[in-house]
């Protein structure tokens, strides 16, 4: 019996010795994420009657689907608040967590031939799969003091010391539970590509059916681990029992993946891979083709996302006057303009969210052809008759034809949601426009991405850290007091007030008039320079 | 006209000069070996001939045109093999054969399927499951499915078993008689010397070796060992006689080609009860290089 665990400890050791930096960071950011929400919430909301007013506005079905029950409405706490707001994304992290590091040291590992290397020195056949999973344990009991002693540091009066530490045992017994579902994907399938497909599935469909649960059949919310976990109601009732309910089908999971871990031969799984096709679909077959292929389920994942994203930002706009007095701080945020009333100055200030957020599947779109000659696989589509030229192409229109698609779904999303919720609905060409003015602004940092590929492909980078300050001056710049001309440094920044001012036509024209021309540039400098595989 | 033809080619990644003023010419219907330790600069010659790094200095050409200007052009006409292949791993072997069929602009189904057949490979497979000999095998399917005039393989077979090299070397060898042209690149001598009639040795960026296989025979040593009757003396004087050892009666020389004839002649009198002589291979050949003894050649 023993014999199959022998130098687990071993293996702990080595996997902490190997990923040491990398499960730090991840313990960190998860925590000190948490703890700076916690510690920013009751600067949001700093008298009771602020945090009744938005405990009104947080009784709204829409709102517990995306978050969960609200406890505790009716005096509702910074640490009501807290648990309210963040416990169902907190389990979300650690979940996600868990499953890119079990995926990392399961399948990964096997496909890489890294686990039969360590099968041929005498360990036991089930030791690496118990050595990943304790040392996951360990992880995630650390990151639950952590939290819960962070939490409880913050010395709030509404977050005592046993609450705390039941928010982090919370999330402790969710990591714990992703890890040992993933340890059964990653026997059941065979390659790691499915084992993080289905771990996410799981996570998705159990966000999924707790949200339907906590608005309909409670029975639902109880069979899923996230609508369980909320259970804990904590700081309103601290109950331990969904903690132990987790934990116990952790350990039930985890035994059944060391039973199939053991009949199983190395390299293989229970699920058959189902064969792809012999031959190419004709659509397969040209760089757009393949450009498109290659990013499929992406854009269609994003699509949705954007969507789903649009209706979660529209559904606050129902109590939207509640939701803005409930605060000074979000009145602090939206920039003031004479005369006119917040509802509209706050809405042109979601689009602009919703369209920054939207820029990032636009600009990974582009920038795959990057990741492909990092990959070397550039070199072969380029060795074919196929000129680079049309490859970029290939690539760009694939993310300049996003722009407007992506656009499209959020303003959408954002319209129809509004329309369920608010009294006086906004009028859907109202928001049509304030999503084309947007355009010019995405359309540039595609165009910033294409240049980039063009002249220093090493230096992509540099438009992720571009779009992260456009977000960060769009939100955070009326409420900083920035002075105006740093948000001026971002095409965000040019974005008209829409329903308060008239569109600037002949700004856009020239945002979209540099646009192009950095697209040209890009181009020419694709032709010119050294392909690197 | 020749099919490639490489004038001075020199190349310089910042200050590191890979290429140093490489010369190379191919006529049709050439197997041409391109032989050299890694990091020679075999790929990066490669590279520049497909178009794909721009050269620093020097002028290529392949099919008279120009290989970074005209790329597209003399592309479709031009298959390659990588030494690496990198394929995408959602897609399956089958849809990337004819990815890169398609691209290449050709369209053979029958000779794709009798390669797939020949080389064994599942196209229904996605290349995540691929190990690096299937991997080769999609690239060279591709390329032999593709109706070009040149191939440009850069280290084809360092992941194939020994009945897949077999089967590569008949399509070679068939690819010849058709009258085509081929560049391959290896280190892997013997699968040079046994297709190739031409080679050009490379280290460190540049050419120390070019020409005929005869030829650059011509100049190599014979490996020679002989069992003589009564003990040889005064054999270490011979002119010509290298890397001599002796055992007992028998010794273990190599012999400049032009000098076997005073060799034999020198050994006779002692009565040879056994001779074995391998002929030159170009590891000796390339084992003197390294050695740097290059310039006594
Ligand atoms: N993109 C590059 N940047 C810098 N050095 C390079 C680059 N590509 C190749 N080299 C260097 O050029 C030399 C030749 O490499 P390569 O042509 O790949 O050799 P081979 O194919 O003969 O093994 C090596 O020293 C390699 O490190
Ligand atoms: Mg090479």
């Amino acid at each position: 019996m023993f014999r199959e665990f022998s130098n687990t400890r071993a293996l702990s050791l080595f996997i902490l010795r190997r990923d040491r930096v990398r499960l730090v960071v991840w313990i960190l950011s998860i925590s000190i994420f948490v703890i700076a929400i916690a510690a920013i919430l009751p600067d949001l909301y700093t008298t009771f009657e602020e945090r009744q007013v938005m405990a009104e506005a947080m009784e709204n079905p829409a709102v517990t689907v995306m978050l969960g029950p609200g406890y505790g409405l009716d005096n509702y706490t910074d640490g009501a608040m807290m648990a309210h707001f963040m416990l169902v994304f907190s389990a979300i992290g650690m979940g996600i967590m868990n499953i890119m590091l079990v995926v990392r040291y399961t399948r990964e590992d096997e496909e890489e031939g890294r686990t039969e290397m360590i099968r041929s020195l005498p360990t036991g056949s089930l030791s690496y799969l118990t050595a990943s999973f304790s040392l996951l344990c360990l992880v995630n009991v650390l990151t639950s003091l952590l939290v819960g002693l962070g939490l409880s540091s913050l010395a709030y009066e509404s977050m005592d010391l046993i609450g705390s530490l039941l928010y982090g045992a919370a999330m402790g017994a969710i990591g714990i539970f992703f890890a040992a579902l993933t340890s059964l994907f990653a026997q059941l399938t065979s390659n790691a590509r499915a084992t993080i497909g289905y771990s996410f599935s799981f996570l998705i469909a159990a966000y999924i059916v707790r949200g339907i649960g906590d608005v309909g059949y409670e029975l639902l919310s109880l069979i899923s681990p996230l609508g369980l976990v909320l259970r804990t109601q904590v700081y309103v009732n601290n109950y331990c029992w969904p903690v132990f309910i987790i934990l116990a089908s952790s350990v039930l999971i985890f035994a059944l993946s060391l039973y199939l871990n053991s009949i199983r031969d190395l390299g293989a799984g229970f699920i058959q891979t189902r064969p792809g096709r012999a031959r190419a679909s004709r659509l397969l077959l040209s760089p757009l083709g393949l450009a498109f292929r290659l990013q499929k389920n992406s854009i269609i994942a994003w699509t949705l996302g954007m969507l789903i994203l649009g209706v979660s930002y529209g559904s606050i706009l129902g109590d939207l006057e509640g939701f803005i007095n409930s605060s000074e701080l979000i009145r602090q945020m939206i920039p003031e303009i004479a005369g006119k009333g917040m509802t509209e100055s706050f809405i042109t200030m979601l689009m602009t969210i919703l369209s920054i957020l939207g820029t990032i599947p636009v600009l990974l779109f582009i920038l795959r052809l990057k990741g492909e000659e990092k990959k070397g696989r550039t070199e072969q589509i380029l060795a074919a008759a196929v000129s680079r030229k049309s490859l970029l192409a290939s690539f760009a229109a694939i993310g300049l034809m996003a722009i407007p698609l992506i656009q499209l779904m959020s303003v959408l999303g954002l319209w129809s949601s509004a329309a369920f919720v608010m009294e006086d609905p906004l009028s859907f060409s109202t928001i049509i426009k304030l999503g084309l003015v947007h355009l010019p602004a995405m359309l540039f940092m595609a165009a910033l991405a294409v240049v980039l590929i063009g002249f220093l492909p090493g230096l992509t980078g540099l438009v992720w850290l571009y779009l992260g300050y456009s977000f960060f001056v769009v939100y955070m710049g009326e409420m900083l007091k920035l002075p105006n001309w740093l948000e001026k440094l971002s095409p965000f920044g040019h974005i008209p007030q829409l329903p308060l001012e008239g569109a600037d036509i002949a700004r856009l024209s020239i945002m979209a008039g540099l646009a192009i021309a950095l697209i040209v540039a890009g181009f020419i400098g694709y032709r010119q320079r050294d392909i690197q595989g | 006209m020749a099919v490639i033809s490489v004038r001075d080619l020199t190349k310089k990644f910042g200050k590191f000069t890979a290429l140093n003023k490489v010369n190379l010419e191919l006529e049709k219907g050439d197997i041409y070996g391109f032989i050299g330790p890694n990091g020679a600069g075999k790929t990066t010659t490669i590279r520049i001939l497909l178009g794909i790094l721009k050269a620093s200095g020097g002028k290529a050409t392949v099919f008279g045109q120009d290989v970074w200007k005209d790329a597209v052009s003399i592309h479709k006409n031009l298959a390659y093999v990588p030494g690496d292949v990198k394929l995408w791993p959602n897609l399956t072997g089958g849809e990337l054969i004819d990815l890169f069929i398609k691209l290449r602009g050709s369209n053979n189904k029958t000779r794709r399927d009798e390669l797939i057949e020949r080389f064994q490979l599942d196209p229904t497979k996605k290349c995540r499951t691929y190990s690096k000999g299937n991997r080769q095998k999609v690239a060279l399917i591709a390329a032999f499915a593709s109706d070009a005039d040149l191939y440009i393989l850069d280290e084809p077979t360092s992941g194939l078993d020994p009945l897949m090299e077999q089967i590569f070397q008949e399509l070679i060898l068939e690819a010849r008689d058709q009258g085509k042209t081929i560049l391959l690149s290896s280190h892997i001598l013997h699968e040079v010397e046994k297709l190739c009639n031409k080679v050009s040795i490379i280290r460190e960026g540049q050419i120390i070796e070019a020409g005929d296989l005869k030829k650059l025979r011509h100049l190599t040593r014979t490996r020679m060992e002989v069992e003589t009757k009564r003990q040889l003396e005064g054999f270490d004087r011979v002119k010509g006689v290298h890397d001599l050892y002796i055992k007992d009666k028998t010794v273990y020389f190599q012999v400049d080609s032009e000098e076997i004839n005073n060799v034999i002649k020198f050994i006779s009198p002692f009565e040879i009860l056994r001779l074995e002589s391998a002929p030159p291979t170009l590891e000796d050949l390339f084992m003197r290089h390294y050695r740097g003894e290059a310039g006594d050649l």
